[in-house]
């Protein structure tokens, strides 16, 4: 490998990697924050201004805290957990595209961290190497409530994961390609992806929804049933790695699903013109028009998942969690029969736009 | 008879689910905005600030006492009796005939007044009780201590300064 393509792919590492832990704790914040506010109540605000310091004296606080193994466990396993629950979502975000090119020296440098064709399928792997995580701490902790988190966790992911590959399969006929920076190309040529096949894209929010064990289908923590489910045992910066990875995976399946059906990295409404704008301005060429570009579609990507996020936290204060009987229901009996009948509209639907 | 099914049918409006997300989603869309852009809050900076209570609140006990810094309690043991937690216990003896000037009004005084506050109900019946208006409770809410034994107050912490019926500030 060439000098210049190692440097240029720490920094696009580095680049994403930073974001997404940055992002982490004012997302941590926000949630609690917003929740607040949200339940007419004030919330933290007493660490740094508006309370913003306050990850920070969580983080602490979790350092400080004993290192504590349960007697019986796996401790194999029981490390093992909280690392691949943070090293599998973070993973997924590689192939992301977060621009479409930046020019640096006179070289071009595609801003993805993992060009590949099979990008979608690289990401779905990874999404479900999210349930082991949970089997392994449910299990590797010999706790009772946290083997029937990890039940519920395992066949909730298991089962969702299904209406979320059928609705994403959808996608994938409708843009004839795997690969996630020709899927953003083609809907900036055509529609956002939500246009041209809304239900799918309804689907696959609510599937996010479960993947991420988010509320509504917070079953596997459910702190009013079973404690804390399977990260029940888990104390100090083991328990702190868990909350991480929670947010992390919520960082990557927002980026997801703008990925795949808001368009992605193209420009928002009214940023080409701000765009011309200052190019003209400062009277770049067309490489400092590339790179300005590039700026803005990373601010459109990120302004797009922060969205989501924020929707996140929305959907948390608004829905009670669905009792297990419900959620099996929902995932088997209504997303999976109508996002199999939604493929078939679609793939019938491109047949008919193709011919 | 048997029981009667009071269960509804759905909609098909109420079936579907999201309409009923979207109409919640747009509740909390409305507290959001209230909370972030209004600062609306339900809740109080509790330590700094406190809610006002009723003068009728039945907080933490006092002893009232005269212009001389006398307890005006003469140990009649009204209060003890009427108690029905148990929770006074005074023992009583004779004011010193000497130094004495109140005469006949104030002949006897408790020796101690012990209130134990975990087993006190705050009924206020010692307050009903009382023919000479000596205890009395405050609009203090805050006891928590830090042993048992503390929870136990004597009668120098009943005859602390009070500002009528609440605590004073500075104390």
């Amino acid at each position: 490998m060439e000098y210049f393509d190692f440097l240029q792919l720490i920094a696009k590492i580095l680049l994403v990697v930073g974001v997404c832990l940055g992002v982490v704790p004012v997302t941590v914040w926000f949630e609690r924050r917003g929740a607040a506010w949200m339940q007419g109540r004030v919330g933290p605000n007493r660490v740094g201004p508006f309370g913003l310091l306050q990850p920070l004296a969580d983080v602490l606080k979790f350092i400080h805290k004993e290192d504590f193994v349960p007697k019986n466990a796996n401790k194999f396993y029981y490390y093992l957990a909280p690392l691949i629950a943070l090293i599998a979502p973070l993973c997924a975000l590689s192939v992301i595209p977060f621009g479409d090119k930046a020019i640096v020296g006179g070289r071009e440098v595609v801003l993805q961290i993992a060009q590949m064709d099979s990008g979608v399928i690289f990401i779905l792997a990874f999404a479900g190497l999210e349930v082991y995580p949970l089997i392994l701490a449910g299990w590797a902790s010999k706790n009772k409530y946290s083997v029937l988190g990890a039940l519920r966790g395992s066949s909730q992911i298991v089962s969702y994961e299904i209406s979320m590959g059928l609705s994403l399969l959808s996608m994938l006929i409708v843009y004839g390609s795997f690969n996630p920076h020709e899927m953003v190309s083609w809907q900036v040529e055509h529609f956002w992806g939500a246009v041209v096949n809304p239900f799918g894209a309804l689907v696959f929010l609510i599937s996010i929804f479960a993947e991420t064990n988010r509320l509504p289908f917070d079953l596997p923590e459910g702190e009013s049933e079973i404690v804390a489910g399977y990260h029940l045992e888990y104390g100090a910066m083991k328990f702190a790695l868990f909350f991480m990875a929670e947010y992390i995976a919520m960082i990557m399946a927002s980026a997801l699903i703008s990925t795949l059906f808001f368009g992605g990295y193209s420009l928002l409404p009214g940023m080409d013109f701000l765009v011309s704008f200052i190019a003209s301005f400062f009277g770049f060429g067309s490489v400092g028009t590339t790179n300005v570009t590039a700026v803005f579609q990373f601010v459109s990507l990120a302004s797009k998942v922060a969205f989501f996020m924020f929707l996140f936290v929305w959907i948390r204060w608004t829905l009670p969690r669905f009792r297990f009987d419900q959620l099996m229901d929902l995932g088997w009996k209504i997303l999976f029969p109508l996002s199999l009948i939604n493929l078939v509209v679609v793939t019938l639907g491109v047949y008919y736009f193709n011919r | 008879m048997g029981t009667i099914n009071v269960s509804k049918k759905y909609t098909a409006v109420e079936k579907a689910y999201l309409p009923a997300i979207l109409i919640g989603m747009k509740i909390t869309m409305k507290r959001f905005i209230q909370g972030f852009l209004f600062r609306k809050s339900w809740t109080i900076m509790y330590p700094e600030k406190r809610r006002d209570y009723s003068d009728r609140f039945r907080g933490a006990h006092f002893i009232s006492v005269d212009p001389k810094k006398t307890e005006n309690c003469t140990a009649c043991f009204l209060c003890e009796t009427v108690c029905p937690a148990e929770c006074i216990h005074i023992v009583a003896e004779e004011r010193d005939e000497a130094d004495n000037s109140y005469g006949v009004a104030k002949e006897k005084k408790p020796a101690s007044f012990d209130i134990d506050l975990l087993r006190c109900c705050f009924c206020g019946f010692c307050e009903e009780a009382c023919p000479k208006d000596a205890i009395k409770l405050s609009t203090n809410y805050e006891m928590a201590t830090y042993s048992r034994e503390d929870a136990i107050v004597d009668l120098d912490h009943l005859k602390r300064p009070m500002n009528g019926r609440h605590e004073k500030k500075d104390s």
